[in-house]
């Protein structure tokens, strides 16, 4: 694998197409988090014609919910959770702007047709790599939804936090790229 | 008659759910190390590190291994002869995981009913207890935090007699290939096969408190074991991003069913296969 590529927020739609499929980043600068319920809300807000609570315009979101911080710390565990829980309110997510998300799983065929249009990036950080993600985040402040707890939007401040390109903005995806290789299974073999 | 009061349940379960939080057991600890020399593929490598490195600043810091730190699941085996003193056993055990989860730091993730109005406990209690009574004046407690990313992708399938060990096979990897990367892979794959539907969900719950490194003691389960692992990792899953390494190991526990059923059910555990273990 290649050399990491730098990332620095916000995260525009014309660094989004430079990145292809495969590619290893670090992210520096600000992530919003938000799963969901948060999704839930914000998609209900906009049906009822309200703004929303954050601007998405060029940011990335990372679908998560924290442990607590234990004192003295910005945060606490914070890998991904699985993505496709989201892929309901994606499309109109990313019509609010959102350049990049990152998660872990499959994404649905809706979401991978709304990235082309709007130019979106999906990473994947590592699923259950929770303590050492959390190396990465300086600071955590919460952004809307306070009363979602772990769930909340929050403003991530992050420093070379490790993700890899799965689906680029033409729709290329690593998950089948990767497996490919190593797949000799089959089902009539059984 | 032996006493035991449930403030020592309490306290028990509390130190319990913190340790299973942050220290991911031996067994796991090293079948995902062996991965490592094992996986093929160089991506795979890289998040094997990245898990590997995980473990061990969770257990050195003590922080939650993963974020999500589960519900909290309970086998307990409860002796006859033992006389719980000083409240309500149910009660007790939720107030160890209300302690627990708090005072550990731990991600509270569970809601009081689950479609009109989800709305989070706030201390990530009840628990899900399943008690056995058995001879002896003991208690002994088995807590398994399970993460709902993989149990998300777990299922039962209603077979029948004429399916055979072929079709037990086939519907194991119909259900991993569904799961695919989704369940935070490497996984640990639980089997239940027989009882009906809701035994053999059971069984396949409790088959992932046995270590990965222990086989089932009868030899053609032992053998299905090996096989089905085999089998999950040639699927090219691997570790995420594709590999070598999609599971760590098969456990299959069985037991007696009806004359027309052969019910079998899958839990898949991602690398994450948190224990606690303790006898009062």
């Amino acid at each position: 694998m290649a050399e990491s590529i730098r990332i620095t927020t916000p995260f525009t739609e014309e660094m989004s197409r430079k990145l292809k499929a495969g590619d290893s980043v670090l992210i520096t600068g600000t992530i919003i988090s938000a799963r969901d319920a948060a999704h839930k809300a914000m998609t209900e807000a906009l049906a009822r014609g309200e703004k929303l609570p954050v601007d998405w315009t060029n940011q990335i979101v990372y679908y998560l919910g924290p442990t607590p911080a234990k004192p003295g710390d910005p945060i606490g565990s914070c890998g991904p959770t699985t993505s496709g829980r989201m892929d309901a309110y994606t499309p109109t997510m990313l019509d609010q702007g959102i350049k990049g998300m990152v998660g872990k799983g499959s994404r649905a065929p809706e979401v991978v047709e709304s990235m082309k249009k709007n130019g979106a990036t999906y990473f994947a950080a590592v699923g259950g790599a929770a303590a050492l993600i959390a190396k990465s985040v300086k600071s955590y402040t919460v952004l809307a939804y306070p009363e979602l707890g772990p769930e909340a939007v929050a403003a991530l401040e992050v420093v070379d936090f490790p993700a890899i390109v799965v689906i680029d903005c033409e729709g290329n995806n690593f998950y089948e790229i990767g497996q490919k290789p190593f797949r000799h299974f089959d089902m009539s073999q059984i | 008659m032996r006493e035991l009061d449930v403030k020592v349940i309490t306290e028990n379960v509390a130190e319990m759910c913190k340790e299973a939080a942050y220290y991911l057991p031996e067994d796991v600890y090293n079948g995902l190390r062996r991965g490592r020399e094992t996986e093929k593929s160089e991506v795979g490598k890289i998040v094997l590190d990245q898990i590997i490195r995980n473990a061990e600043i969770a257990r050195a810091e003590d922080r939650p291994y993963c974020q999500d730190t589960g519900m909290t699941i309970f086998f307990v085996k409860l002796g006859q002869d033992l006389h719980i003193v000083g409240g309500n056993f149910t009660e007790a055990i939720n107030a160890g995981i209300a302690k627990g989860y708090t005072e550990g730091y731990l991600r509270k993730s569970v809601v009081a009913e689950p479609l009109f109005n989800r709305v989070n406990t706030k201390n990530n209690t009840p628990g899900v207890i399943y008690t056995e009574i058995v001879p002896g004046d003991r208690l002994e407690i088995t807590i398994a935090p399970k993460g709902f990313g993989s149990e998300n992708k777990s299922g039962v399938k209603m077979l029948v007699p004429a399916d055979g060990v072929r079709g037990v096979k086939k519907a194991v990897m119909e259900i991993i290939l569904h799961a695919s990367m989704n369940p935070c892979p490497p996984m640990v794959v639980g089997v239940g096969i027989g009882g009906t539907m809701d035994r053999a969900a059971l069984l396949s719950k409790k088959a992932l408190t046995r270590s990965i490194d222990e086989r089932n003691p009868m030899p053609e389960y032992a053998k299905l074991e090996e096989e089905l692992l085999e089998l999950i990792n040639s699927t090219g899953i691997g570790p995420q991003l594709g590999g070598t390494t999609s599971a760590l190991a098969v456990n299959v526990e069985w037991g007696p069913t009806h004359i027309a059923g052969l019910p079998v059910a899958v839990t898949i555990c991602c690398h994450a296969m948190r224990h606690s273990h303790r006898i009062l």
